[in-house]
């Protein structure tokens, strides 16, 4: 498809199709959804049957699920201290949805539902709604002396407060255009270096040699791109994780 | 058991002496990556998305009073100071309490 009419056509693999036929139409099911409730369910299943034998020495699928529960937990009362297991359900579903949607969508086929910013921008919102009730729940009316530091001259108000305010909101911004723009930049130079190996191997005799280059580059790309895909789901746990430090012991 | 836990212990040890168990996250800013690109990619993110804050904020406020462009101007000064004060907190966090 990529190939068709010699030219480099990158983008048009993050496009929305309707998956299901007509029901999917009807509702506007796209197959971004689709890989959405594939990713839900390969996390419940690998959680319910990982956890299922709970056995003294684990399987491999228990072992899979134990190492990601004690990953997240680390992560969490690590950066939040104790009083942060409670917010570790909500780290834990965010990282996993993320790093399923980030690794299903390496596989031939599969559409990668984080390289849209509307879905990165909603978990960002949801992580700024959060952390924003848990301080206020928390503590009241004193979170709004986080936008003026305690000690600062009251005259630079007026300068403080409002790049408080805009630093705060930006949070979900950064938080969201970092995963989108990391999954869409793989994936283009992915697409990319595959053209290039279409293009070049119908050059006469020498193309399939020549082709064997950009192959090879897409073999690293694919390994470098396992390793953006885990590290930017810990990237969006760890930041969610700090928001939160932040909301509860509030300085 | 207290075997175990001795042997646990000293493999602690061991280990701490050896560098092998690195503080969890001693850099501050939350998983700073070290190499010079992602530090200047993070840093880039971070400038840019309190532009866009700053700018949107200023915008939505203006077309709320109706004074378009002057708040909107405001706003994008004030977002790239909180652009950079955003970068200033990546690398010395507030109060340092991790």
């Amino acid at each position: 498809m990529a190939a068709e009419g010699k030219t480099i056509d990158a983008l048009s693999q993050f496009e929305l199709h309707h998956a299901l036929g007509p029901i999917g139409a009807a509702v506007n099911f796209t197959q971004s959804n689709a890989h959405m409730l594939l990713a839900a369910a390969a996390i419940v299943g690998l959680m319910a049957w990982g956890i299922a034998p709970r056995a003294v020495v684990p399987g491999r699928l228990q072992s899979m699920a134990e190492m990601f529960y004690e990953f997240l937990e680390n992560l969490v009362t690590g950066q939040v201290g104790h009083e942060g297991k409670r917010y570790f359900p909500f780290v834990f579903t965010l990282f996993m949805f993320v790093l399923f949607g980030n690794v299903i969508g390496l596989l031939p086929y599969a559409f990668t539902y984080t390289s849209h910013i509307a879905v990165t921008f909603a978990l960002a919102a949801l992580v700024f709604v959060v952390t924003t009730v848990v301080a206020l729940a928390l503590h009241g009316k004193k979170f709004f002396g986080y936008f003026f530091p305690e000690g600062a001259p009251l005259w630079l108000a007026p300068i403080i407060v409002p790049v408080e305010v805009v630093s705060y909101l930006s949070r979900p911004i950064s938080l969201s255009v970092r995963l989108f723009a990391n999954m869409v930049a793989g994936h283009v130079l992915l697409k990319v270096f595959a053209t290039f190996v279409v293009l070049l191997g119908g050059l006469g005799a020498i193309g399939p040699v020549v082709a064997v280059l950009p192959l090879g580059v897409n073999v690293l790309l694919i390994g470098f791109e396992l390793l953006v895909a885990f590290l930017q789901a810990y990237v969006f746990a760890i930041l969610t994780s700090i928001y939160l430090h932040d909301a509860v012991h509030l300085h | 058991m207290s075997e175990q836990n001795d042997f646990e212990r000293r493999l602690r040890q061991a280990r701490e002496k050896q560098g092998l168990d690195k503080k969890p996250d001693t850099a501050g800013g939350g998983g700073l990556p070290s190499s010079g690109w992602r530090i200047g990619l993070r840093a880039g993110t971070e400038v840019v998305s309190a532009l866009i804050a700053g700018a949107g904020l200023g915008w939505l406020l203006d077309r709320w009073l109706g004074s378009f462009p002057w708040l909107f101007l405001v706003f994008f000064v004030v977002g790239g100071a909180a652009g950079v004060m955003n970068v200033y907190r990546l690398f010395n966090p507030r109060n340092g309490a991790r």
